[in-house]
């Protein structure tokens, strides 16, 4: 055996058959070798370096194309878990290669970060870390996020951006949708900084519906309330008659009675009214500026009026006329909440505008609603209904508690996993498009799904959808101090006697003051400072028109002599500008040749007129409040500084800084005080 | 690279014949016009990636000037979406589309065409405009404190102050005026008024009040509306 073995070579020759087997193995490992290197050398990004060298060679950038490094390019920011190779095929985003106008070479658009500060993924989503072009833009089976569509764009801005962010109008309006059409009632939504977004709409209790309106018209409002006000926030709730019929029986029965029927005495029985009350009615809602605040659809079906109280195109078919007398005679009575300012209206007054009210109806809105009497079954199915409706969420019921957390938490919407959405039947499998489909008719996606029909535009569903995707998980991931958290409104509270009136009036309706309050009319937080005794009593007891373009004014209250007096001391001491007193002028600084100077600075140097009257029959400015009896109103050290620095005194003011020197403000100030004319401003 | 390029926009293009072809089938024209003219809705602005806030409307005539119904109107443009895209005019000859633009702020070409009995096509061309960041911003400066002397138009809600000025103000989309100043220029008149550069002293100097960024954005606004449209700024189109 072991001659045998000696005579045999340790190794034979290899057979044909294996040197095959071995020549094609070993072409296979070559190949496959040269998989990645190929792959490599064909990726999209060394195609597009490859073709903006082209690109610049052709247009004799040669310095550009020689300085250029073929490779992948990257944005690390471990900060910010950003990992961004955008730049290897956009390689021209700072513009250097001037007059790229086709992608991937376009040059990015100005913005005020760089990408070095925060990536390019965090703005336009996608997949940062991806090599190709389609795997970077587009959905993966590995990566859910597709860049961003460029409508959304700013909803990134506002992963830090939490409040209102100037230049992204998008962002801004969806999340006041967020607020004032109450979607936050049901839904919470908490920002990154943790501040959870409040609504402010205002819906109105219904502990006493039935003294305000009837059973058929709540019946007709839950059914389609745009068909009652075009305006209204209220969504669709797409209720069959029988519920909304059952909802409107149990919200009657829940009733009690207000405070309103205890304390607000009714006028006696007036007169039928005549023709000439209905043209003293039509002036008197006119000059209590009604309009300010409530709309009503003109013959052309536009509204007309402010939308900071509900519209009144067709309040006839809504309310009892006893409720409406309660309600103008005084509103917090019936609802303690009410935006709504007390006027001191008398009875003749105010059975001219009952009358006038009532008579804005509309008799089809009611005419096809006959309802059965409603039975304990009906009341208790539309109890039942109510409960499970949510109604509670945003309405004060009696025996319905507010729900908690009655609808899917929104704060990382943004971020939803498609996997966890069932999308419609040939829906596209993205956000913002389920978002949007859901935002626009919520019951698409199911008849027994609870969410009502919101009353929105194409428009503002695009901005809501945009804040709605900033409210990703990156976000909340990123660090505080990048975040730049909401305005945050301090909750100021005029004090003591006067601020009982003041409360009573509701001046915070439309004035703010030290950051509390509305935006319609002046802030009043250094008004003491700026007005004189006189004119302010003289405005309040009838307050005339300082803005001669300005439609929405404030009215006229009907204040007795001991309430201006409270309100005009508590105003001249409480709200006074700090470091303001009269040291800074001295009376001669305000003489005649100062005023004269002043008049040409006025008139040539600064072209005040251009905003400003001054003489009614010379000057035409609209913009600014007319000056002719400005020394009647202002202080002078109140002029003097508010020339000096606007802005400074009230915050957003449309009057520009106009860096004056001290000299010219003096003689302004000294030209301003002589201005006394009678027929605008002090009425003395 | 060129084989792998070339079967991409292949796939490309098959994929976009085949999203073609299922849906809804063209319109086929009934009659034929022999001039296409605007109605409205051309030089719009808006946020980029949004649509144009009205409908682009155009109107087909036949030889005598009236209104054709029937004629097959198409739009495009590049980096435009539109719908429809086909569409055939009504009984007053027009037709109309909403528009959207792509990702590029910039100016866009829309073009209307309707093909002619005679054969070849009776085309116009319209221009739309898509805002940026920077823009945008200069829009929301102007409409709080430039719009009511620089904007004739008067609504209730904002009374123009336009015809009260003299000398008159520019309209901002005014190109004839704005594009022969320079952006320097244009910023040092927003920043220190209009007496400082020799204009009228009524404008006043907004330096104080507005941030220098405002004050380009405000320049960018001005640039962006342009009409005839600013120079510099090209045609640029999405991809």
């Amino acid at each position: 055996m072991n001659d045998n073995n000696r005579n045999t070579p340790l190794r034979s020759r290899p057979s044909s058959g294996e040197l095959l087997t071995f020549g094609a193995v070993s072409a296979v490992l070559l190949v496959s070798l040269a998989i990645a290197p190929a792959k490599n050398y064909f990726s999209d990004w060394r195609h597009y370096q490859k073709a903006y060298l082209k690109l610049a060679t052709d247009r004799q950038a040669g310095t550009l194309a020689r300085n250029f490094h073929v490779g992948l390019r990257q944005t690390w920011i471990p900060k910010l878990g950003v990992v961004d190779r955008c730049e290897s095929c956009h390689v021209n985003q700072s513009g250097v290669l001037v007059g790229a106008s086709e992608q991937p070479f376009r040059k990015h658009p100005p913005i005020p970060h760089t990408a070095d500060q925060f990536g390019c993924v965090l703005c336009h989503r996608g997949q940062g870390a991806a090599s190709s072009l389609s795997e970077s833009h587009y959905t993966t089976e590995a990566w859910e996020q597709p860049l961003l569509p460029a409508r959304y764009l700013s909803s990134s801005c506002g992963q830090c951006h939490l409040g209102t962010l100037a230049g992204a109008p998008r962002l801004n309006e969806g999340r006041h949708l967020l607020s004032s059409m109450g979607c936050v009632h049901c839904h919470l939504v908490t920002q990154p900084d943790g501040n959870v977004m409040k609504a402010d709409d205002n819906p109105p209790p219904l502990t006493h519906i039935a003294e305000k309106t009837t059973r058929e018209w709540i019946f007709a409002w839950i059914k389609n309330p745009q068909a009652y006000a075009a305006s209204a926030t209220m969504p669709n709730f797409q209720l069959n008659d029988q519920n909304a019929g059952d909802i409107a029986a149990f919200l009657m029965a829940q009733s009690t009675q207000s405070a309103a029927v205890r304390n607000v005495s009714l006028p006696g029985s007036s007169t039928p009214p005549s023709a000439a009350d209905a043209t003293a009615a039509a002036t008197l809602y006119g000059s209590s500026f009604c309009s300010s605040c409530h709309a009503v659809q003109n013959a052309a079906g536009n509204l007309v009026g402010g939308d900071f109280g509900p519209e009144l195109t067709r309040i006839g078919s809504k309310v009892n006329p006893e409720w409406l007398n309660r309600w103008l005679k005084d509103p917090a009575q019936y609802q303690p909440t009410t935006r709504m300012s007390h006027y001191r209206f008398d009875e003749k007054q105010i059975a001219l505008l009952s009358g006038f009210l009532m008579n804005k109806k509309d008799d089809d809105l009611l005419a096809n609603v006959h309802l059965p009497p409603a039975d304990a079954e009906s009341i208790a199915r539309g109890k039942k209904l109510v409960t499970e409706s949510g109604c509670a969420a945003c309405h004060q019921i009696n025996g319905i508690a507010t729900p908690q957390n009655f609808a899917p938490d929104l704060s990382r919407v943004g971020s939803r996993a498609l996997s966890q959405i069932v999308f419609l039947p040939e829906m596209k499998h993205d956000l913002p498009d389920y978002i949007t489909a859901k935002i626009r008719d919520p019951r698409s996606f199911g008849a027994a799904l609870k969410m009502p029909k919101p009353n929105l535009t194409d428009g503002q569903v695009t901005s809501l959808t945009t804040a709605l995707l900033a409210q990703t998980d990156r976000a909340s991931g990123l660090p505080h101090e990048l975040l730049l958290p909401a305005e945050s409104k301090p909750s100021y509270h005029p004090g003591g006697k006067a601020g009982k009136l003041m409360d009573d009036l509701r001046c915070l309706s439309c004035h703010s003051i030290s950051g509390s309050g509305g935006d319609m009319a002046p802030d009043l937080t250094h008004e003491g400072s700026a007005v004189q005794r006189g004119w302010l009593e003289d405005f309040m007891k009838n307050p005339n028109t300082l803005r001669p373009a300005l439609i929405r004014r404030m009215p006229k209250f009907n204040l007795t002599p001991d309430e201006i007096k409270t309100l005009s001391d508590y105003m001249l001491v409480a709200y006074q500008a700090p470091g303001l007193d009269s040291e800074m002028l001295h009376p001669s600084d305000l003489g005649p040749d100062a005023a004269a100077r002043g008049k040409q600075l006025f008139y040539s140097k600064y072209g005040c007129q251009a905003c400003h009257i001054v003489d009614y029959k010379a000057d035409k400015g609209y913009i600014g409040p007319a000056l002719a009896s400005a020394g009647n109103r202002l202080t002078p050290e109140w002029m003097f500084r508010w020339l000096k620095n606007p802005n400074a005194l009230r915050a957003g003011t449309l009057m520009p800084n106009l860096n004056l020197q001290d000299e010219d403000a003096r003689d302004l100030t000294a030209f301003l005080t002589t201005l006394k004319a009678k027929q605008n401003g002090a009425t003395k | 690279m060129k084989l792998a390029h070339g079967l991409f926009f292949c796939a490309l293009l098959l994929a976009g014949c085949s999203r073609d072809s299922s849906s809804r089938s063209r319109p086929v024209a009934k009659a034929y016009g022999a001039q296409i003219i605007e109605v409205s809705g051309s030089k719009q602005t808006v946020d980029t990636g949004n649509k144009f806030p009205q409908a682009l409307v155009v109107q087909v005539n036949g030889a005598g000037g009236n209104g054709v119904e029937g004629a097959l109107v198409s739009f495009h443009g590049e980096g435009l979406a539109f719908d429809p895209a086909e569409v055939l005019t009504d009984s007053s000859g027009q037709a109309s589309t909403s528009v959207q633009p792509g990702f590029s702020p910039g100016d866009y070409q829309v073009i209307a065409e309707t093909p002619k009995k005679s054969g070849g096509n009776a085309s116009l061309t319209l221009r739309e405009i898509a805002l940026g960041y920077q823009a945008t911003l200069g829009k929301e400066v102007n409409d709080k404190h430039c719009i009511r002397c620089h904007d004739p138009e008067s609504t209730p809600e904002r009374v123009s102050n336009f015809d009260n000025l003299s000398p008159a103000p520019h309209p901002f989309s005014d190109g004839a005026t704005y594009n022969r100043i320079s952006d320097a220029d244009l910023v040092n008149i927003i920043t220190h008024g209009g007496q400082a550069v020799g204009k009228s002293p009524l404008s006043p100097a907004f330096g104080g009040t507005l941030t220098p960024a405002e004050v380009k954005a405000v320049v960018a606004w001005i640039r962006a509306i342009a009409d005839p449209p600013y120079q510099t700024s090209g045609v640029k189109y999405a991809k």
